[in-house]
């Protein structure tokens, strides 16, 4: 009982990074717009959060910084991208590769250092309810944002009128422009909500999931959130269920290697890697699904006329 | 407040098409200045010891030529899907395919020896990357799967896998349980181009004529043609009864045979066995090369020797003046900005505009006109 | 500052111009609109009406020049102000949604942040009144063009606008369709509000406005009650001179030619959730013939001009025949190889690609049939014969360009086109398929181009348009056929065609002529 309420719980803390990343760049496509350097946000995210958790001793300030270095990082993006016009693809493409250069220079000091670990929820009392307690009482906080960003990415998106703007700009830039919506003001603010959104994510790896610092410890995690995306079209209940079941096969694999399976380490550890492609593959075989719900414009760049 | 904003050019401007590299490169050393600043060296020793002193002297060069030779193979590849608007950024795992399909020879077959293992050798790691390249080209095609994100994640599964194999069925028996493959016998190692004056071998040859051909393809072939007209216009391109499926298939195959052949030839001629990581990065670096060469196989050849330098120069900073090597990641990830940055001034003129709206200036006033 | 403005002009226009890079879009433009007047604003492609109603609507900002509105002078810098000041639009090319619904379009633009389900009820209230009915629960994506602009129409109305302006609205209509639009404006009219009518059709200007400003190469070149003037008159004054008529010689002998295009039952399942299927299409175009395909935008023109071109290849082998060959199998090289050339709706990024030269634009479409001069061996090209090919094209078809071999995309769109259409005949193919031969053209290359397919018809080709242009179609063709929802009506011959009979059967009337109705059910 206590192994199978263990394994839960680790799924749930390898699921929760994912599930913030990907709401966050979800909202970022919904407005129109690819950002692939999630990888690179959240890898520096990871680096500021620990190290300010690590100077201050207090992981709120590291998570506090890990948000501001993942949406000042994103900024970088939105000036590239929106602003001149680059091109998408590569430009967030040179968001990760920058992104993890600059994380490796600035944590060198950090390698090898103590870090500090956000605190789980403890309720007395409720959080030692036998199995259900610690599931619903007893997780670190960023368990039950991720939940609650889910919920709210999902009202914003469907039921206010602001929600409804990113989501017209997302279809069609020209005819938000034509009608006087602020394109790119729009657009701004969400990429800028997906840089925080990854910067969280980084800020979970190295204050929750693992309290240190590790050179590239995000380890392809933005690349899987990008996915995710795509596997739910679009849909960002679609998107918790498939942050749990990617959490799922990364713990899944973890504790086959350490139960002494017969099958070599490294091809476990693929495991999460080939399931995400497995899974894309199956999702984009419906074409019908994927073409009703991708953004219209995703990935074109905007210059309006003036 | 202020706000960027641009206005389209009726032509593309020639000046700028010029002029950009060596803005960003300019824009990029001022960047570096700043950041050496910060890390607490003078920028100008940092300058001195990072561009200055690794290319001082002829073996240098030599290792200058080493490092540049997978850049510039991998990237002339690259440069030829980018074009297509096909987005293969998985060349890392192809490099490393390459490696280990060219070394099926010297370590399963050590025995066999003679010239025709070497070409031989050759043509397999080609075929291992563009192998491992047909497989998101597949999945694009047959499925419409994303090919940026299978051809990425295939890089992780390459690294596990070479890992597997050099811990594993392909480790040295004599290797004192070190993680590596037994060294390559003679007639398995890619020579040396002059073995008086440095290590430089034939990958950088391989690299030159790859850029010489695929720069011909692109300017004066039918091929390079339809590749440009599938990228900038791909219902143009089905209007001239191009195939842009066969298109995937064609820059896949091409891209990841030319990482194929990078990486064996990194692995025969630079390291001389595998190893668990045959490669800082070369297929990623790659993408900054293609980018930073503007698509253009001459171009890139240049932009592979800069880039290589910041290799180089990583390691000099790191030896002379302690700052991590990894400077060298961030002074090609600034320098792919910087350029990204400066090509829209080819197709636009940028206006800063402050907060307040530009004015009207009043017309004359006409009146009783009507 | 306002006292020597008419109070009973709604909106004044003083000196307004626009400039882009070199080009002046619009020079001096003075305009005056008198509340509760359908005021005609005339000109043909190109000259400025669209920068000038953008302007009005605050999509861009003018360069110099001032816009009194009810005697104020006012600075329109975004939608947002036009919309407050009372000013709507309706755009030529709709700004709308298609992934949402036509209730969350309307929500969007109304920016008072009552609750959805209230503006559904209040669009559907109002388009039952107005006699256009609307349901705003439909996805825009699933709609018909004239639906589309029943949103746009409403939506603008919502805003209880004072200056209504519409772009070109009968452009996407049957006639009857646009019968009804017309009674729409007047009663808009009689509520004492003022509509700006943009329009390049004349005789609709002459039946609903009652003044007209003309434009022409960007500057007002008269103000004119159109009820006064002929077609004729209004022509010159739009055109500037006379443009040549076009010559059309009776075909001789047709029933009796070779038929060199053959469509025999062709069907086509939608390939993308917004696609049009095609029901079983049979047409014949015999040698010396045009026959014009009618119908309103996205009634499956482009899905019949892929099928027909071999974009989109058939698995019935013989629902496609050329020459009398079967060519469903084939792709559009293989089509070309037989003796057919096509031009495509979209100019640039389909008969052209924009950021590529003219020469290379050539090579396009040419690098199969033309291998042998066009391309030598290894598959190298032969640029000096491209060129001077490309060259020889530009002469004859009078292409005006600012550079020897130009980017496709710095010519404007009437050289463009006359380009892509020079490309194909300089071929002299025997089959021809053309979609919207003069979308956006101006009226002196219009009839160039026009001219020049009747001659390669008589010259015994055989020749297809398909047009949203009923003008043009009477114009050119022999026989107009009729496409509805995917189904293609039988031609009917241009002595027995009338606009009553084609417009009814663009709006889906059942056609006279049962022989091929037969099987579709």
């Amino acid at each position: 009982m206590d192994i199978t309420v263990n394994i839960l719980l680790t799924i749930a803390t390898a699921a929760t990074p994912l599930l913030i990343a990907a709401i966050g760049e979800l909202v970022v496509e919904r407005s129109g717009v690819l950002n692939l350097g999630v990888e690179g946000m959240m890898i520096m995210g990871a680096v500021g959060g620990f190290g300010a958790g690590y100077l201050t001793g207090s992981p709120w300030i590291g998570l506090l910084a890990a948000i501001i270095v993942g949406a000042l990082f994103s900024l970088l993006f939105a000036v590239m991208t929106l602003s001149l016009a680059t091109n998408q693809v590569a430009t967030g493409l040179s968001l990760t590769l920058l992104g993890l250069g600059l994380s490796g220079m600035i944590g060198t000091s950090f390698v090898g250092q103590p870090g500090v670990r956000l605190p789980n929820l403890d309720i007395p009392g409720l959080s030692s309810i036998p199995v259900v307690g610690r599931l619903i009482f007893g997780q670190d906080p960023l368990f039950y944002l991720s939940i609650a960003l889910t919920a709210a990415v999902m009202w914003f998106l469907f039921k206010t009128r602001t929600g409804l703007t990113l989501r017209s700009i997302g279809d069609s830039h020209s005819s938000a422009h034509a009608l006087g919506i602020k394109v790119i003001r729009y657009r701004y603010l969400a990429v800028i909500f997906g840089g925080a959104c990854a910067g969280l994510a980084g800020g979970h790896l190295s204050l929750v999931y693992t309290p240190q610092w590790v050179e590239n410890m995000s380890a392809g995690r933005g690349w899987i959130a990008l996915a995710l995306v795509v596997f739910a079209s679009w849909r960002p209940w679609r998107v918790l269920a498939g942050a749990y079941i990617f959490g799922a096969v990364w713990i899944g694999q973890l504790h086959a290697q350490a139960f002494g399976i017969p099958v070599p380490s490294q091809f476990l550890s693929s495991l999460p890697y080939l399931a995400t492609i497995a899974v894309l593959v199956l999702i984009s075989r419906n074409k019908r699904l994927t073409m009703m719900n991708t953004p219209a414009s995703l990935g074109q760049p905007f210059v309006p006329d003036r | 407040m202020m706000r960027l904003e641009l206005v389209k050019r009726p032509q593309r401007s020639a000046l700028f098409q010029v002029l950009s590299p060596f803005i960003a490169f300019a824009l990029t050393m001022i960047a570096g200045a700043i950041m050496f600043a910060l890390l607490g060296v003078n920028p100008f020793t940092a300058f001195t010891v990072y561009f200055v002193q690794p290319v001082s002297e002829v073996w240098q060069l030599h290792e200058l030529a080493i490092k540049a030779a997978p850049l510039i193979l991998i990237a002339v590849g690259l440069s030829v899907c980018y074009k297509a608007n096909i987005w293969n950024i998985g060349a890392e795992g192809q490099f490393i395919l390459g490696g280990i399909f060219g070394s099926i020879i010297p370590v399963l077959f050590p025995d066999f020896e003679g010239p025709l293992v070497l070409p031989l050798m050759l043509l397999l790691g080609m075929v291992g990357g563009a192998l491992y390249a047909s497989i998101p080209a597949l999945l694009k095609t047959r499925f419409s799967t994303n090919e940026i994100l299978t051809s990425l994640m295939l890089v992780y599964v390459a690294q596990l896998f070479l890992d597997w194999l050099v811990r594993g069925p392909w480790r040295d028996p004599q290797g004192h349980g070190f993680p590596q493959t037994i060294q390559f016998g003679d007639s398995a190692v890619l020579p040396e181009l002059m073995p008086d004056a440095g290590r430089a071998n034939w990958g950088f040859v391989f690299a030159l004529v790859a850029a010489v051909a695929i720069w011909l393809m692109m300017s004066r072939m039918l091929k390079g043609f339809e590749v440009r007209v599938l990228g900038s216009s791909p219902r143009a391109g089905r209007f001239a009864g191009f195939g842009f499926n066969k298109m995937v298939f064609f820059t896949f195959l091409l891209s990841g045979a030319l990482a194929g052949l990078a990486g064996i030839s990194e692995v025969s001629g630079a390291i001389g066995q595998l190893q668990p990581v045959i490669s800082p990065g070369y297929g990623f670096t790659a993408i900054i090369v293609a980018f930073l060469g503007r698509l253009n196989p001459l171009g890139i050849v240049a932009a592979g020797l800069v880039l290589a330098l910041t290799y180089l120069g990583g390691e000099a900073v790191q030896t002379a003046l302690g700052i991590s090597d990894k400077v060298a990641r961030v002074f090609q990830g600034m320098l792919l900005f910087f350029v990204l940055g400066c090509d829209t001034l080819i197709h636009y003129r940028i206006r800063l505009i402050g907060f307040a709206a530009p004015k009207l200036e009043a017309a004359p006033k006409l009146e009783g006109a009507r | 500052m306002s006292a020597n403005h008419d109070r009973a002009n709604l909106l004044e226009v003083r000196g307004l111009t626009k400039i882009f890079g070199t080009l002046t879009a619009c020079n001096h433009i003075d305009l005056n609109i008198a509340k509760g007047e359908i005021h005609a604003l005339l000109g043909e492609n190109g000259a400025g009406k669209s920068t000038l109603v953008k302007m009005l609507f605050g999509s861009l900002e003018p360069n110099s020049g001032e816009i009194f509105w009810d005697g104020q002078a006012v600075r329109i810098t975004s939608p947002g102000i036009a919309k407050k000041l009372g000013i709507g639009m309706v755009f030529q090319h709709f700004s709308l949604f298609e992934a949402l619904t036509a209730a969350e379009n309307i929500a969007l633009s109304l920016n008072d942040g009552s609750p959805i389900s209230t503006i559904a009820a209040k669009a559907r209230a109002l388009s039952y009144s107005y006699g256009l009915p609307l349901d705003p629960e439909s996805l825009v994506g699933d709609l018909s063009v004239g639906e589309r602009q029943r949103i746009e129409i409403i939506r603008c109305l919502l805003q209880t606008p004072q200056l209504i302006i519409l772009d070109e609205p009968t452009s996407v209509l049957t006639p009857q369709e646009a019968d009804k639009l017309f009674e729409t404006l007047e009663r808009l009219r009689s509520e004492g509000k003022s509509i700006l009518y943009i329009s390049h059709r004349l005789e609709e200007v002459k039946r609903i406005c009652d003044r007209a400003t003309v434009l022409r190469h960007g500057k007002v070149v008269g103000h004119c009650n159109p009820r006064q003037e002929t077609a004729a008159s209004l022509a010159r004054m739009m055109v500037g001179n006379e443009v040549k008529a076009v010559v059309r010689a009776p075909a001789e002998g047709i029933d009796t030619a070779p038929a060199l295009l053959e469509i025999r039952g062709l069907t086509r399942k939608p390939a993308t959730p917004f696609a049009i299927p095609l029901k079983n299409i049979n047409l014949t175009v015999r040698a010396g013939e045009v026959i014009g395909i009618a119908g309103v935008a996205g009634n499956g023109q482009g899905e019949f001009f892929e099928s027909v071109s071999g974009e989109v290849l058939q698995q019935d082998t013989g629902s496609v025949r050329i020459r009398g060959k079967d060519a469903g199998a084939l792709s559009i090289t293989g089509r070309r190889l037989m003796g057919a050339a096509f031009v495509p709706e979209e100019r640039l990024g389909h008969g052209a690609a924009p950021r590529m030269k003219l020469s290379e634009n050539l090579l396009l479409s040419r690098h199969a049939t033309d291998g042998k001069s066009f391309v030598g061996s290894g598959g190298m090209v032969k640029n000096g014969s491209v060129y001077s090919a490309s060259q020889r094209i530009i002469a004859a078809m009078d292409v005006r360009k600012s550079a020897p071999d130009p980017e496709a995309a710095a010519l404007s769109g009437g050289n463009l086109q006359k380009f892509i259409v020079g490309r194909e005949l300089d071929r002299k193919p025997s089959v021809l398929v053309v979609n919207q031969p003069t979308w956006g053209v101006d009226a002196g290359a219009a009839a160039h181009i026009r001219q020049a397919l009747i001659e390669l018809a008589r010259s015994g080709s055989a020749v297809l348009v398909i047009s949203q242009d009923l003008d043009e179609l009477f114009e050119l063709s022999d026989a107009i056929a009729v496409m509805h929802n995917g189904e293609l009506s039988a031609p009917l011959r241009i002595a027995e065609a009338t606009f009553e009979k084609i417009g009814l059967l663009m709006g889906g009337a059942e056609p006279g002529h049962a022989e091929h109705t037969m099987e579709t059910a």
